[in-house]
């Protein structure tokens, strides 16, 4: 008895060898997977980081009533201010493209920069002022030690004597960094060092809304009706097919529909949020349609039983028991359908969402840019600093998509309830 | 809102004294295959019966004919005549709303909302609007759980979940819920079979008990239980009602040569 317990045939041997390699498996396909997701999020993380903090500069403004008139604020021109400042802390300075180079230093909102710092604090009035701008991106870039000095100066984006410049402000503590919330409260920008995110982030938020609004119900609705009311024959079939076929449809074919149908037939205002929700519910749709419908078919016959048994209609069988009872499935699947919306760019390409949008959207039919779309533009810009930025537009993304299916994972386990 | 159409259903307008359901020439099909042939049986009032037979012999279908529950099933077809209170329950003007609020079911695997114990069993009255105001439904609901012999277990935790209880007391529970909107005729599809033998006496002394207010129908594979419960037991053989009588000569002195092999073993 206890040799056939103990002692390994060579069937039991085998088995157990199965077991062990498949379990290896497993883990080998789980630590591939990992080590994709890793080395991705980590080198976009590493890119991204930089873009988070920004540099300033400070320069010394002559703020007497001479440069700027106390009773006309407006009426000063900040720029040539700011130029003439400049020329002043470095008066060796003389040429005109070296000049060009030091106006350079700083970002070309210098003035409008200037202009707000007194309109906010009008004290600063009547004797030079040491204050804070912006640095441009190339500064920025050299700051964070993204530049290397080693290199010869023709393979730098920064010159020596821009670097001699910026080294001399350091020296005295003229420069600081400090984290970028221009980044979260811009709208896109030519100049890397003034480009934010909002307006993407807004456009994507605005498109999901409309999104949502329209295929959450519909999809809702159609599901329920084929599922619990549809009576099952050729017609409902041939339905159900063209349901899964939609699902598989390459998302530019939306987008070309949206161009075709919604822009230049009912003429919506291009570009808009509106017309781009529209175009992503058409994808949305089948797939919110199936997740739906799966989670109506999970709940168990009995349920339906017990309530038609107890003299309950059909709609109030389904929607007093059975729809309850499938919403956590169902609210997965619609987050689901959402992220994907949100992740979506051919579509939007095609109903011009890519164009430049520098204001932030306020509302469904105002022009507005998309996160992806954002990233697609910002990765083809030729400014080295757009690059972190590129990075630090898809960690806005990421943090999105994360906190979509952590809404998604609360209202399943909100609703969750045992049957 | 008692009624199939319009009318009260009281025992005096049904056909014949004592009978309440009414059953003739009876067939069920689905699709192409009969799985009911002719069947003719009455079934006395505040009595239990009890429909035997071996498995796919059609007694669980006649049952769901009795209260249109294979309406559900699309393939499904019921020729012949079921008046409930001499009222054809398959005419056209009958809501099966109406229905099913007079003839109530307890199915094999008990099959609680997964909502809280009071919301199981208001939910029947809530939908046909049988209570006026909270008091009134939390009388109906003690009064409900009270019958079902799950007041006393129950009464400190009325808001937990129903699913929460234990098999018998789930079975006991969709009784509870079964019986609030008072029908006349409660249907029991094996309701034990998914009990333990203690939970099972307790559902059928409760059976013993509710017949004084209610007329039940209960299928059963035991013939152990269809002797306990009932007053009346119907043989079901192939789609074929082979005889019906009281339980007592049902199971004393058979006509029929295949209640006789049933009963005693030989087939099923």
């Amino acid at each position: 008895m206890t040799n056939m317990l103990t002692n390994p045939s060579r069937l039991r041997k085998s088995r157990a060898r199965i077991e062990t390699r498949f379990k290896w498996f497993g883990r080998i396909a789980i630590g591939i997977s990992l080590t994709f997701l890793f080395v991705m999020v980590g080198s976009i993380v590493l890119k991204g980081k930089s873009a988070l903090v920004s540099s300033d500069v400070a320069i010394i403004v002559d703020l007497n009533a001479d440069a700027v008139d106390p009773n006309d604020i407006h009426a000063t021109r900040f720029d040539a201010l700011m130029k003439k400042s400049l020329r002043e802390m470095f008066s060796e300075v003389s040429s005109r493209k070296d000049k060009k180079k030091l106006y350079g230093l700083l970002s070309v909102d210098m003035g409008f920069e200037l202009r707000d710092q007194i309109l906010q604090n009008p004290k600063l009035l009547g004797q030079p002022q040491k204050l804070w701008f912006t640095a441009s991106d190339d500064v920025d870039l050299f700051l964070k030690g993204s530049v290397d000095r080693a290199l010869s100066e023709d393979n730098r984006r920064i010159s020596d004597m821009e670097i001699s410049w910026i080294d001399s402000l350091s020296e005295v503590g003229d420069t600081r960094s400090h984290f970028n919330t221009k980044f979260f409260t811009n709208g896109d920008s030519r100049e890397p060092e003034l480009a934010g995110i909002l307006s993407a982030l807004m456009g994507s938020v605005l498109t999901l809304l409309v999104c949502f609004v329209i295929s959450f119900p519909i999809a809702i609705l159609a599901a329920i009706y084929l599922e619990e009311f549809a009576p099952k024959n050729k017609l409902s079939a041939f339905i159900e097919v063209n349901i899964n076929n939609l699902a598989a449809v390459p998302s530019i074919v939306f987008g070309l529909l949206g161009l075709a149908v919604l822009l230049n037939v009912f003429d919506l205002p291009r570009s808009t949020p509106l017309v781009g929700g529209l175009v992503l519910s058409l994808m949305t749709l089948p797939t919110i349609i199936i997740a739906a419908r799966a989670a109506l078919r999970a709940v168990p016959p009995s349920i339906r039983e017990a309530a038609l048994g107890m003299g309950a209609s059909p709609v109030q069988a389904t929607f007093h028991h059975v729809a309850p009872l499938a919403l956590p499935g169902i609210l997965t699947g619609t987050i689901v359908g959402m992220a994907q919306a949100l992740g979506e760019t051919a579509p939007l390409l095609m109903i011009g969402m890519v164009a430049f949008i520098a204001d932030v959207p306020s509302s469904i039919v105002e022009p507005a840019a998309a996160l992806p779309v954002q990233i697609f533009l910002w990765a083809d810009a030729s400014e080295r600093a757009f690059v972190e930025k590129t990075s630090a537009a898809i960690i806005v993304l990421l943090v999105f998509l994360v906190v979509m299916n952590l809404l998604a994972i609360y209202l399943r386990k909100k609703f969750e309830k045992r049957f | 809102m008692d009624s199939l159409v319009d009318i009260e259903i009281t025992p005096q307008m049904s056909g014949k004294k004592n009978t309440i359901i009414s059953a003739r020439n009876v067939d069920v099909f689905y699709g192409e295959k009969q799985a009911l042939n002719s069947i003719t049986l009455d079934i006395p009032e505040n009595k239990v019966t009890s429909l035997i037979g071996p498995s796919g012999c059609g007694k669980s279908t006649f049952l769901r004919s009795i209260n249109r529950m294979n309406d559900l099933v699309d393939i499904c077809r019921v020729e012949g005549e079921i008046k409930i209170a001499g009222q054809d329950i398959y005419a056209p003007e009958v809501d099966v709303v109406a229905l099913r609020s007079q003839v109530g079911m307890v199915f094999q695997k008990p099959n609680p909302f997964p909502k809280s114990i009071y919301e199981n069993v208001a939910y029947g009255p809530k939908i046909h609007g049988l209570t006026s105001g909270k008091n009134e439904m939390e009388e109906v609901v003690e009064w409900s759980l009270h019958k079902a012999g799950l007041w006393e277990e129950v009464k400190d935790r009325l808001q937990e979940t129903g699913t929460g209880l234990s098999g018998g007391q789930q079975q006991r529970l969709c009784i509870a819920r079964a019986i609030a909107v008072k029908p006349k005729v409660i249907l029991m599809d094996e309701p034990c079979s998914a009990l333990d033998p203690i939970a099972t006496a307790i559902i059928e002394e409760l059976i013993d008990e509710l017949r004084k207010n209610f007329t039940i129908i209960i299928v059963t594979h035991s013939m152990q239980q269809a002797a306990r419960v009932s007053q009346r037991t119907a043989f079901f053989h192939m789609g074929n009602l082979v005889e019906s009588g009281a339980t007592k000569t049902i199971f004393t002195s058979p006509n029929d040569e295949r209640t006789q092999n049933y009963i005693t073993g030989r087939i099923g």
